[in-house]
């Protein structure tokens, strides 16, 4: 099993040669849907190189790549991490709208920045180090 | 550390969301939690999510939200400053007028959170939080993917290999003070604190450790 780390999620995969994969598990991974116009979520496609497709399979890697992401592995190459496109992150910013996010306090309830909607928000970050 | 500020304003339609870059864990950070007896939200953030999304790269920064959700003012310092850096390293204690100067300063700074919950001043216009915002190069998120790669490979006994994933993270993006002092601090505890980051810091020249917010 290959281990798959997101921005916010974690995924075991069955991965051989990187990261070539099932089309199935390359959406549970990233939400993008391979089609016959390349790799889709809502309406937009990004059209995919005949090198990273095969038969039942597309390769992860060469896709996120695509799409500006970053891929970094560990030595073994048993563990990924696809990082946000850095245009995924200035786009959503310069929209100004606050992205929204989930974290947990001390006793594990999970909080949303968009549970505050209607207050004025300091949202403020602290470290022990 | 917001307390006071949260008391005084919370009737006004005011929030404070404080989120601890901790990746110790909620364990670690518990007991300066406790000691502030806060009544505003403490979130834990082991994997730094927060500064991935909002491009943030020194605690403690702030970004101020408005009713609607919108970013009203970008990531800055959240009222520290340099003085720090003049201390008397053997006392570890400031000039008194250094003192007296940091404390104007963070008076200032939370006096314009006041004045942006009263009368909404301070909120920047589109177009100047758009123009004051840092952006994300390629180099940065990859810094990202790393650290988040180098926490988990930590997190599960390889902490040689994760210690290089984060060491790479750092020099991806050396503006992260929090990517470098992180790694320090998992490290060992005080080394975020320690002689190499004083080193950092005398580096830095003329340059400033705290961006003063541009109230």
């Amino acid at each position: 099993m290959t281990k798959i780390l997101t921005p916010t999620s974690e995924h075991n995969v069955a991965a051989h040669d990187g990261l070539w994969m099932s089309p199935v598990d390359a959406e549970r991974v990233t939400g993008w849907t391979l089609k016959p116009e390349g790799m889709c979520r809502a309406d937009l496609c990004v059209p995919l190189p005949a090198s990273a497709l095969a038969p039942n399979e597309v390769d992860l890697e060469a896709f996120w790549k695509k799409l500006g992401g970053p891929v970094v592995a560990s030595e073994a190459r048993d563990v990924w991490a696809l990082g946000a496109p850095a245009e995924e992150r200035n786009v959503a910013l310069e929209g100004l709208d606050a992205p929204d996010f989930t974290l947990p306090d001390l006793d594990g309830v999970p909080r949303s920045l968009s549970q505050l909607r209607g207050r004025k928000v300091f949202l403020a970050t602290w470290a022990s180090w | 550390m917001w307390q006071a500020l949260y008391e005084e304003l919370k009737d006004k339609g005011f929030m404070v969301v404080a989120v601890a870059q901790e990746s110790r864990g909620a364990e670690h950070a518990r007991p300066w939690i406790e000691q502030a007896k806060s009544s505003y939200w403490q979130l834990i953030d082991v994997e730094h999510r927060l500064e991935d999304l909002y491009n943030l790269v020194n605690v403690p920064q702030a970004i101020w939200i408005d009713e609607q959700g919108r970013i009203a003012r970008p990531p800055e310092t959240a009222g520290s400053t340099d003085h720090f850096r003049r201390m008397d390293l053997a006392t570890r204690t400031m000039t008194p007028q250094d003192q007296a100067e940091r404390l104007a300063a963070r008076q200032a700074y939370l006096d314009a959170v006041r004045a942006w919950v009263a009368t909404g001043a301070h909120a920047l216009p589109g177009d100047e939080a758009r123009a004051a915002l840092p952006k994300v190069t390629p180099e940065i998120a990859e810094a990202r993917a790393r650290f988040r790669l180098g926490l988990w490979l930590r997190a599960n006994g390889r902490a040689a290999e994760g210690d290089l994933q984060l060491a790479e993270a750092s020099r991806l993006h050396p503006e992260s003070w929090s990517l470098w002092r992180q790694a320090a601090d998992l490290d060992e505890v005080g080394k975020a604190s320690g002689p190499e980051f004083w080193e950092r810091v005398q580096a830095l020249g003329d340059r400033p450790y705290y961006p003063p917010a541009k109230l």
